[in-house]
């Protein structure tokens, strides 16, 4: 019962901070809009649908690889220690991954609209069934990159570190996103997708199970 | 004392099969007559013999050097991330030797041998080749975290910690993906097991191919994990003696 209530307060800590700075909002609405806008412009809406959808998912991997970083590297080493006296890491880490589900899934849909708008909102036969895909492929990042990021934010040259290593994990989930989003484009009835959305949330409850299992060392020091 | 026998004899066992075995699958694997499959594969086959024990050798040493990477983060011994640092260069070691006798032979079957496909293909973008080009860079990506700590104990826990946590994101989908996608390697999309409807003339040179080159890689494994072991601790000898 502790436990959550540790976790509830740490992502109150995070909303409430979110929503003082507003970095998330400004700041990847920004980098969104610019990079639909440079993509759209640039191609000339030339493109089939299948190969939007696919410009689509690379646009939400940079996006989330910007905002996961930011959890463990944006804060400074006294800020980080504060934390770990107030909480134990098991706290801190569950209270980061969901905090990282919620931001990924509301700037996954904010890159969506844009996207619709801009580039190719006529396409998308059943626009539902896109969206539930975008909000389970965006979880799956911000899965993968919480603990990544936790592990770089403890080297030296933390950005690059962060593509090099977060990279080859996202790439094959990221092919089944685009394999499901692909279908949700043809407009296929929802049994044809159940498999691989079943499959991509059990993925999401293992790799969130190891970075609770894993995290407490890291924090050792 | 008895233990050190043991593991003497051991050693000793494992060499002794590594050369044995492999010697045969060199010789039997080019010598024998095989079964005619089809025109496309045909004598390109016999690249089963070596091809495929690389990656039963690669997934060991992943394992391996993940089973390593748990033991140093229960039990705090140098010596285990040694052994996980070594195995997971072997893991990148046969991973590329794996990759190059792959691309050579999906030259010839696929690239040049299906129909509707490039003939001067080099890359074929099969789900299984590229996921085993992802485990080479994810090795590629342990080393690189390694080499950004001085701290030697703090880069072997970061290090460990990667190192379990991509194995536990990225095996299982080994696994489910190629099914999913599909794909030209046996056992992707709707295509049954190569290895289990193998037929005996091949079977009988493949499984001691794949024993040999798992000890042969257990064996380089061995010599380089215990060379790395005294390096350190002569490094050690020389640093009290300074």
């Amino acid at each position: 019962m502790r436990f959550w209530r540790e976790v509830g307060g740490l992502i109150q800590k995070e909303l409430q901070l979110e929503w003082k700075q507003k970095y998330a909002i400004y700041g990847l609405g920004l980098y969104a809009i610019t990079m639909v806008l440079v993509v759209s412009l640039g191609l000339q809406r030339s493109l089939p649908m299948q190969a939007w959808n696919v410009i689509f998912w690379i646009i939400l991997l940079f996006i989330s690889v910007n905002a996961v970083a930011k959890s463990f590297m944006g804060e400074s080493p006294g800020q980080l220690l504060y934390l770990y006296n107030l909480a134990g890491p098991r706290a801190i880490i569950t209270a980061k991954l969901i905090y990282n589900c919620l931001l990924m899934a509301a700037i996954a849909m904010l890159t969506l609209l844009f996207y619709v708008w801009l580039a190719a909102g006529a396409g998308i036969a059943a626009p539902g069934q896109y969206c539930v895909a975008v909000i389970i492929g965006s979880w799956t990042f911000a899965a993968n990159l919480t603990l990544v990021s936790a592990i770089a934010a403890r080297a030296q040259n933390k950005s690059t570190l962060l593509a090099v290593l977060s990279f080859p994990l996202v790439v094959p989930q990221m092919l089944v996103s685009i394999s499901v989003s692909g279908k949700a484009i043809l407009g296929q009835p929802w049994s044809d997708m159940v498999g691989e959305l079943g499959f991509s949330i059990s993925f999401i409850v293992i790799i969130a199970a190891v970075s609770v299992i894993l995290f407490p060392y890291i924090w050792r020091e | 004392m008895a233990n050190l026998k043991r593991k003497k004899i051991l050693r000793t066992v494992n060499l002794v099969l590594a050369i044995g075995l492999i010697s045969y699958v060199i010789v039997a694997g080019l010598t024998k007559t095989l079964p005619y499959q089809n025109p496309n594969l045909d004598q390109t086959s016999r690249s089963v013999f070596y091809h495929v024990p690389m990656w039963f050798a690669m997934m060991a040493m992943g394992y391996t050097s993940v089973v390593y990477s748990i033991m140093f983060l229960r039990k705090g011994n140098p010596r285990a991330d040694v052994k996980a640092r070594e195995a997971g260069r072997l893991t990148i070691f046969f991973g590329l030797l794996g990759l190059l006798t792959g691309i050579a032979w999906s030259r010839v079957t696929w690239a040049e041998g299906l129909p509707n496909t490039d003939p001067a293909a080099w890359w074929p973008w099969d789900p299984k080749q590229t996921s085993a080009l992802i485990v080479v860079l994810i090795y590629c990506g342990y080393f690189v975290l390694r080499r950004s700590f001085d701290e030697e104990n703090q880069r072997a826990r970061i290090a460990s910690i990667y190192n379990i946590f991509a194995a536990a994101s990225i095996y299982p989908l080994f696994y489910v993906v190629p099914k999913a996608l599909g794909g030209l390697h046996p056992n992707t999309g709707d295509k049954g097991s190569a290895i289990i409807d193998m037929s005996p003339e091949i079977y009988s040179v493949f499984w001691p191919g794949v024993i040999g080159m798992v000890c042969l890689a257990a064996w380089i494994l061995d010599v380089r994990a215990r060379m790395a072991v005294v390096n350190h601790e002569i490094n050690e000898l020389q640093y009290e003696n300074a």
